[in-house]
């Protein structure tokens, strides 16, 4: 990367405060070269399935999409907008009822124009995924707005 | 209670708003159902809470994502005798467009519906159905997740 970036990206702590994040409480966790780690805390109206009290897969997904736009932040070191283009994701195992689920993505490769993004979601083992997304993102010069 | 029981008494009653009571996640982002003839039919209102993006304003692609899952879970659940909650195997989604702010709508198909899985294509819209702002597809795991039974 030509320009010089800061190791974290100052801006990342503004993720999590988009309304949708705000209602399902997503926190940043760390950040580091190309990969950021969020939260997503266990909570009686993320649930999908009643009868278990499991997470549902949407809110998973949004875990995913969230964290895998955080990556092309911090890789970017900018807070330069994208739009989601595609994105996956396979869900392993449902997470145990009343765990937090984390989610590490990292952004291996940026195009001028397009980002590339794979991300992991676990609950305390990252060896025992819940879910893997893989992720591609529309790059734009329009910046994001941060409250 | 069971969820083979509950649903058969939503239908025996046609309470398919009685569905998102079920699901908390679907109360969360406001997601409404309708009956089309046979055919259960999720529409999501806007709320600001589904927000991604507030200078467009644009809704969240997770909200959208977990919007068009459950359109598929809840079609699944009134079209199929399933004895357990359907468990999302995988979601792929592509966006076409911007999800601005207003009620979305969506349509599900089933694919495939076999025994132990489900295959669903999503789509969804705002003002024209000709043009969707979203597509999706999903598996969906019916039956248990048991080990096979070893042959001799």
């Amino acid at each position: 990367m030509k320009n010089s970036k800061p190791a974290v990206n100052p801006l990342l702590c503004k993720v999590n405060q988009t309304p949708h994040a705000t209602i399902l409480k997503l926190e940043l966790v760390s950040a580091k070269d190309d990969t950021v780690t969020l939260k997503l805390p266990f909570s009686e109206h993320i649930i999908g399935d009643p009868f278990k009290r499991l997470i549902h897969g949407g809110a998973i997904t949004t875990l995913m999409d969230t964290v895998c736009g955080a990556a092309v932040f911090q890789a970017q070191g900018n807070f330069q907008s994208m739009a989601t283009l595609d994105l996956r994701v396979d869900h392993m195992r449902p997470a145990d009822s009343g765990l937090d689920v984390f989610a590490i993505a990292e952004c291996y490769r940026l195009t001028n124009t397009v980002a590339f993004i794979r991300a992991t979601a676990y609950t305390d083992n990252i060896d025992e995924p819940v879910a893997t997304a893989v992720a591609s993102f529309m790059r734009s010069n329009i910046e994001f707005p941060v409250q | 209670m069971d969820l083979f029981k509950k649903i058969s008494e939503l239908k025996a009653n046609n309470d398919f708003e009685g569905l998102v009571e079920l699901v908390p996640y679907a109360r969360t982002i406001g997601i409404e159902t309708s009956m089309v003839g046979d055919n259960i039919v999720s529409t999501l209102p806007f709320i600001s809470s589904n927000i991604g993006n507030h200078a467009i304003p644009a809704l969240h692609g997770g909200a959208v994502a977990g919007f068009m899952e459950n359109a598929a879970i809840f079609h699944l659940l009134w079209t199929a005798k399933l004895q357990q909650m359907p468990k999302v195997i995988d979601f792929s989604i592509d966006y076409l467009r911007t999800g601005q702010a207003t009620t979305s709508y969506s349509q599900c198909e089933i694919i495939r519906l076999g025994r132990r899985v489900a295959l669903c294509n999503i789509k969804v819209w705002q003002a024209d159905i000709d043009k969707p702002f979203a597509l999706a597809r999903a598996h969906f795991l019916l039956s248990s997740n048991e080990p096979f039974n070893k042959k001799p």
